[in-house]
């Protein structure tokens, strides 16, 4: 059985920032593997540990600077990692669910998985919508918000927990092959160790570009235009507490002996 | 003159609010496409919900009768044939676990664009804008979308439940539900385990987030709560990382709380986070970072490094 996990590098705003346009400025970026998508890459891992799975494919959809997030997906345990670039995609300010299916749609056309493992979201463009957008274009089965997965050995379906609002999870099966979104704390993913990290280097990164996978311009072009961003305004008014730490713990303790909630 | 087709959401024979919040949304978004407001319920009571559902502004509920509980496949194949059978522009859904399992489908098969978790909509005749956060509630954006049928998702507790009582016709939809597309079967739904304590119950909570780095450090947080006499809860990855068991976890997937003071130490605020504990009768918010999302929501705010406040304010009560 064959897994293919898409792993994006997303970006995190520091606590300081300021807005250029429709977009953060780059000072004020770093870039990092989606949280949820570690969680994918340690449970397509432990699948293949667990000798039910063959192999363990990545795909990100970003420039060269991605690779070193894609090395951390190869450290964990992946086994080859392919990335799609494209001058097509630099001018592309927000990458919507259709552009990003557009081109996953083909690398799975191309890799033919048993099953695609997607994070729940990504940590900044927050849609959600990928895994079961991807699994309805290549008609495959899906469920959204995986907490928990048990798959046998050559098994055509498999059995998942979907985690529902409110502390309350539903019992799914799912015929095979299928996309699942893997919501946190699914697993333990591990850290690299460095083994992983050297062996890393030298396991296969191919970069594909949207010719190579046949895969229009205009697919990834968007339907959603990006025409503003700003700072969103408090709703509440805000105390704030000023001074040193003994100071606004002071301001605090009084306020708690004022509600009545600490003596 | 674009018509509006809203999706109600229930669970286990309950409506969910996120439905009637979905009414709002609709009605607003009808009175300015001068369109028809169409809400659909699917599986289940249908009779039942889609009474709760005929509230003032919705011009008709379809309500197909198949099933009981959620099945993204059915959902997926009766809203499609409804969007054809309407010719609605605009189909409206819950940016919830399961909107989120079967919206995108939607989508995809009419080959539309999709906008999720959107908090405010605006339209003139051709182009629907969106609002909706990015980077984990630091920054507002706006979004056009082009193109019809479009499907957004709302995120919960953004439009007010609609008020009402309405006149809507109620038509049963013999939706075609092709069985053997059919790919996932429901077998059950199980409660996370309850535990030891009951976060819903405590007058003072002191919750810790990620900010908190490492588990060691929780220990910290435990000295606070002794001192103060207050219960400890956190954010998720305290509870993902293993270092607090789930009945401790607030939020859309944890537990809703109402305490008197809630003290989020170290938490930025993300939308499933706040769902579980906006309804504090007080906020303090302890956060290094001045534009965490929870400062939008705090009553009373130290911007300050937990590790400096914390000790302080145990020592305040010792
Ligand atoms: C379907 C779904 C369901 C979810 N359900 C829940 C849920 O029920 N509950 C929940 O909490 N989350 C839930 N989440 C996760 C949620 O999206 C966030 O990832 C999570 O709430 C973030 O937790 P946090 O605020 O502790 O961490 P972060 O977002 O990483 O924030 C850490 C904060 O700590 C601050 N900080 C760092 N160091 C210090 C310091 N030394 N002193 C003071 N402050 C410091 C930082 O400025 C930052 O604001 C869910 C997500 C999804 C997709």
């Amino acid at each position: 059985m064959k897994v293919l996990v898409p792993v994006k590098e997303v970006v995190t705003v520091d606590d300081a920032f300021e807005i250029d346009g429709t977009a953060i400025d780059e000072r004020y970026l770093s870039a990092d593997l989606n949280e949820w998508d570690d969680y994918a890459i340690e449970e397509a891992v432990q699948l293949q540990e667990d000798g039910v799975v063959d192999e363990v494919v990545t795909v990100t959809i970003g420039d060269e600077d991605t690779e070193q997030t894609i090395r951390q997906a190869l450290a964990k345990g992946a086994d080859r990692a392919i990335r799609v670039w494209d001058d097509a995609l630099e001018d592309v300010d927000l990458l919507d669910v259709g552009a990003k299916v557009a081109i996953l749609e083909a690398v799975v056309g191309a890799e033919e998985p048993d099953l695609v493992l997607t994070g729940v979201q990504s940590g900044d463009d927050s849609f959600g919508a990928t895994g079961v957008a991807l699994a309805e274009a290549v008609g495959t089965q899906w469920a959204a918000v995986v907490n928990q997965l048990e798959l046998e050995n050559g098994a055509d379906v498999a059995s998942v927990h979907r985690e529902l609002e409110g502390g309350l999870e539903e019992l799914t099966d799912i015929d095979l092959p299928a996309v699942l979104s893997i919501q946190t704390g699914i697993n333990e993913p591990r850290y690299a160790s460095l083994r992983g990290i050297r062996m890393a280097q030298r396991k296969e990164l191919d970069h594909q570009t949207l010719a190579d996978l046949g895969v229009e311009g205009d697919a990834v072009a968007g339907e959603l235009e990006l025409t503003s961003m700003y700072e969103p305004e408090s709703e509440s008014d805000t105390t704030v507490f000023e001074g040193s730490a003994d100071d606004t713990a002071a301001q605090l303790a009084e306020l708690l002996r004022e509600k009545g909630v600490a003596q | 003159m674009s018509d509006i087709l809203a999706i109600a959401e229930h669970r286990q024979g309950e409506l969910r609010d996120v439905s009637l919040e979905l009414i709002t949304a609709g009605v607003e978004l009808a009175e300015e496409t001068g369109g028809d407001l169409h809400v659909a319920v699917i599986s289940g009571d249908v009779d039942t919900y889609a009474e709760q559902l005929n509230r003032e502004g919705v011009d008709t509920i379809h309500t197909v009768a198949y099933g009981e509980e959620f099945n993204h496949d059915v959902y997926t194949q009766s809203v499609t044939q409804l969007v054809d059978s309407i010719g609605a522009s605009y189909v409206l859904g819950p940016n919830s676990v399961n909107g989120l399992d079967y919206l995108p489908a939607v989508a995809t098969r009419f080959d539309v664009p999709l906008v999720t978790d959107v908090v405010g909509l605006e339209t003139n005749e051709e182009t629907l804008t969106a609002t909706r956060e990015m980077y984990g509630g630091k920054v507002e954006t706006t979004v056009d979308v082009e193109g019809t049928p479009a499907v957004v998702t709302i995120r919960g507790a953004e439009w007010p439940v609609a008020e009402g009582a309405g006149s809507a016709d109620v038509e049963a939809f013999d939706a075609e539900i092709d069985e053997d597309a059919i790919g996932s079967s429901v077998n059950g739904f199980e409660e996370v385990a309850g535990g030891d304590v009951d976060i819903s119950e405590a007058d003072l909570l002191v919750s810790v987030g990620r900010g908190i780095d490492e588990e060691e450090n929780l220990e910290l947080i435990e000295e606070l709560a002794d001192a103060l006499d207050a219960t400890m809860s956190s954010s998720r990855p305290i509870v993902d990382a293993g270092w607090l068991p789930a009945n401790r976890q607030v939020g859309q997937s944890g537990k809703v709380v109402t305490p008197d003071v809630y003290i989020a130490i170290g938490i930025s605020g993300a939308v499933q986070h706040v769902a579980g504990m906006k309804g504090s009768d007080t906020i303090v918010a302890i956060n290094t970072d001045p534009n965490a999302p929870i400062m939008d929501i705090a009553d009373y705010a130290i911007h300050d490094d937990l590790f400096d406040v914390v000790p302080a304010l145990i020592e305040q009560f010792s």
